[in-house]
């Protein structure tokens, strides 16, 4: 608000650490935040932010170091305390109680007594404050993705925070919702309440916070105003070494090439009640063309791609590849024909997790190993195969193992995806369909996924990329489409669809 | 017509206790499997009170501690050392049988004093609903009153909604600082005692002598009244008075002599719990009532 306020500091952390067994997640961290001040954390997945602010907001706890609030010693035991601290925060994957109504999800967070029916007036009057508007008797399972981070909001609002922590509000809202949420932070950091916001887009930083802290391996590696360093020396400083950038090779050269796959009229209902239902879907992909599909989290997203891959199937002519009808053929039959999937679940559906990196390569070469063998052959030849085979993916995808040959959950999410999208690209596919393929992964990582995606569409293959990640989209796709609700619109190329164009497809005014 | 209609009420109400205490026990996430074990360990419990210290009351008393007490063995299980829920509740089922037929060996033979009437002053004078609803033992207004304690709880009272936030998304209540065993292992509790007074309610008021195995499958039958009710607590006294009428039909049966085997009879609750599971599990495809975390351990963080 005043000068004299911006001077002060709310809290202050000094060489705060913790480990897990021998893992150091966060080695004397000090930093402070001051009254009013919108500070961004940033750093890759393992760099220790989540550690570190369930450490303030009393989680975990520190192994070693201190907390300062308004300059006094505090310990903060248990979320409890940290709230009568004014600590509220808003959790990357939503705290909330799906069968739970609204007001009910923020009943139970709110240390002061009141009843129900006081809570939901006092839910709509603050939801109407803040321009926040949600429905507090309505189930949270009703409520889409962004209304739900609401509910969240609001939740810290009601306890009249001083401090809000964010941890990657943005990842799930589209472009519009993303400006409401920075509006609602900057008017709150206006009237006196930090906010601590956990990041690693860039840009997004650099548009919403003042001062920047960049976290490599439990360390503070540097902390600064945003206004004096550039995007790529924060990229630079959180994976610690230079970015390789990547660059788009087809110029629209796939327009001439012939279709790999269309889609036709594609219908499924939904399975679940969280499901989605899948509306007359439609779409061409040709040979070497990227088809990006963007869409917020929970749209059909899923469904589309069970429906791709055969693991739920409809009438034959809904799916054609090159000439054959195949929207009635299983997975094993699809990825015969050359068709390779890579789902959005790492551990459990794209990979077995606790079996190791060879015995799943052999789970996804079987059917060619065993090609030409009688039966004996197969089950000894063929074990020795997938060995020799996923020593390549490893090496060719650059994959780290922790020791050789591990199960496929000892792998670092990264890493994995590097061993997925390796075994994935080792069938030759000629056409990928892959969904969310950098999602919590880190930058390096992604952008080798990104490159080896490129090169296989410059090789002459087609991509179907499903993403919520709207940069990455940009940066490899020919086209582009929204999925909304179970309903794609129609693909535009890159260039002629703008971010706001894809806000509105996403449906969200 | 009246007697009929009491007689369904009481047999109903054993059901319908335990049903309640799984119903919340459930709603915490756990699967307790051994609500015939319980009731066992309560009728046992509630006819020997009885028996040595000669007041029904008592053996209330007797039968939900003992309830409580041989919950807590589960909760220690499932929830502290995290076995299988299934396989634990299926173990203290079998445990619990064994154990009350040793228990129960010096009562063979004797008869245990049974709960008294109480006449609610005027309302006990309406004509054929005071006979029916209003002049009963405790434990059938203690059952009706759970009833909305319990509906009224998980709407409008703190507890009662972490309670159902726990077995929503334990994650999320343990992050927002709840203790999601201690929540559990109370839940699980109140489920022991309330089966261990469903328990007692065979001997003190339906039949007062034992025998081996004396709840006859009542266990199994409330715990598929639970799903069969969705978890609604309203819907679990509609299907305890079905289930009561099932029974007593092959009683009338009798009465009446009707020409169908007895034995045919006899299976029919058990029947009509296979085909409402069925039903309702064919149902509960598209519409979850089922707490999102049921059966499911809480690892927590370290």
């Amino acid at each position: 608000m005043t000068n004299n306020l911006d001077s002060m500091t709310f809290i202050e952390i000094q060489n705060l650490s913790k480990t897990f067994d021998q893992f150091l997640a966060n080695d004397s961290i000090s930093m402070n935040i001051k009254k009013g001040e919108i500070h961004a954390l940033l750093g890759e997945n393992g760099a220790g932010k989540s550690t570190l602010v369930k450490c303030l907001y009393g989680v975990v706890k520190p192994t070693a170091g201190q907390i300062l609030i308004n300059d006094n010693h505090v310990t903060i035991n248990n979320p409890k305390e940290a709230r009568s601290y004014g600590i509220g925060m808003v959790f990357q994957h939503f705290s909330l109680f799906p069968a739970l109504t609204v007001s009910e999800n923020i009943l139970i967070s709110l240390d002061e007594k009141i009843t129900k029916k006081h809570l939901e007036d006092k839910i709509s009057i603050t939801a109407k404050q803040w321009g926040l508007p949600i429905e507090p008797t309505k189930k949270v399972l009703d409520l889409s993705v962004g209304e739900q981070q609401r509910v969240e909001i609001i939740r810290c609002l009601l306890q009249n925070p001083k401090l809000l922590i964010m941890d990657e509000p943005t990842s799930v809202l589209s472009p519009q919702e993303i400006n409401q949420l920075f509006k609602v932070l900057r008017r709150l950091a206006n009237s006196g309440c930090s906010i601590l916001y956990i990041s690693h887009k860039l840009n997004e930083i650099k548009q919403i916070a003042s001062k920047v802290t960049i976290l490599r391996s439990g360390q503070v590696i540097s902390s600064t105003s945003t206004s004096k360093i550039s995007t790529t020396s924060m990229a630079e400083k959180m994976i610690g070494k230079k970015v390789k950038k990547i660059t788009k090779i087809s110029k629209n050269s796939f327009l001439n090439s012939p279709t790999a796959i269309s889609i036709n009229n594609l219908n499924r209902k939904k399975l679940s009640q969280f499901g989605t239902e899948l509306k007359k879907i439609s779409f061409n992909v040709k040979y070497g063309e990227i088809l990006g599909i963007a869409g917020v989290a929970g749209n059909g997203q899923v469904e589309l791609m069970n429906a791709l891959s055969g693991e739920t199937l409809g009438n034959p002519d809904e799916i054609i590849f090159e000439d054959k009808k195949i929207g009635n053929t299983n997975i094993k039959f699809r990825r015969s024909l050359g068709l390779e999937f890579v789902p959005e679940e790492r551990n459990g559906h794209a990979t077995v997790p606790d079996i190791n990196l060879t015995e799943n390569t052999f789970l996804t070469f079987y059917n060619a190993y065993s090609k030409n063998n009688n039966f004996l052959d197969n089950i000894l030849l063929s074990s020795n195969m997938s060995s020799s085979d996923s020593i390549s993916i490893i090496n060719d995808n650059d994959v780290r193992c922790p020791y050789s040959n591990p199960l496929a959950d000892q792998l670092s999410g990264g890493n994995l995806q590097k061993f997925i999208v390796g075994r994935s690209l080792k069938a030759n596919p000629k056409v990928l369909i892959i969904s969310q393929p950098t999602w919590g992964v880190d930058i390096g990582a992604a952008n080798e996924i990104r490159s080896k995606l490129l090169l296989l569409a410059k090789a002459g293959k087609a991509i179907i990329l499903i993403s919520q990640d709207l940069d990455e989209i940009y940066e490899i796709s020919n086209k582009i489409c929204v999925i909304n609700n179970g309903s794609l619109s129609t693909p535009k190329i890159t260039s002629k669809i703008s971010a706001t164009d894809i806000g509105i497809l996403m449906g969200i005014n | 017509m009246e007697n009929l209609l009491i007689t369904i009420l009481l047999t109903s109400i054993p059901i319908l206790l335990a049903g309640l205490g799984e119903l919340v026990t459930e709603k915490s996430g756990v699967l307790n499997l051994g609500v015939e074990g319980m009731m066992l360990c309560g009728a046992v419990a509630a006819l020997g009170s009885v028996l040595i210290f000669g007041n029904p009351y008592i053996g209330i008393l007797f039968g939900a501690v003992a309830g409580i007490l041989i919950s807590t063995v589960f909760s220690f299980f499932t929830i502290t050392l995290m076995t299988n829920q299934v396989a634990t509740g299926l173990g203290l089922t079998i445990f619990a049988t064994a154990l009350t037929g040793l228990i129960g060996e010096p009562f063979v033979g004797k008869t245990a004093a049974s709960l008294p009437k109480l006449e609610i002053i005027f309302l006990s004078d309406i004509p054929y609903l005071g006979k029916i609803l209003f002049s009963n033992d405790i434990l059938v207004y203690f059952a009706i009153f759970l009833i909305f304690f319990i509906h009224f709880g998980f709407q409008n009272t703190k507890i009662g909604i972490i309670i159902r936030a726990v077995g929503d998304n334990h994650d999320s209540a343990h992050s927002i600082g709840y203790s999601v065993k201690l929540v559990r292992w109370i839940s699980t509790s109140f489920g022991g005692m309330c089966a261990g007074m469903g328990g007692a309610y065979i001997p003190l008021a339906l039949t007062p002598h034992w025998s081996e195995g004396m709840t006859a499958g009542k266990g199994w039958i409330a715990l598929a009244l639970v799903v069969f009710a969705s978890w609604m607590p309203i819907r679990l006294l509609i299907g305890a008075l079905i289930f009561g009428g099932i029974t007593i039909l092959q009683f009338v049966a009798q009465a009446r002599g009707w020409d169908v085997p007895s034995q045919f009879l006899n299976m029919l609750p058990y029947l009509a719990t296979i085909l409402a599971l069925a039903l309702i599990s064919f149902k509960l495809r598209h519409n979850n009532y089922a707490p999102a975390c049921l059966g499911k351990h809480f690892l927590g963080n370290k």
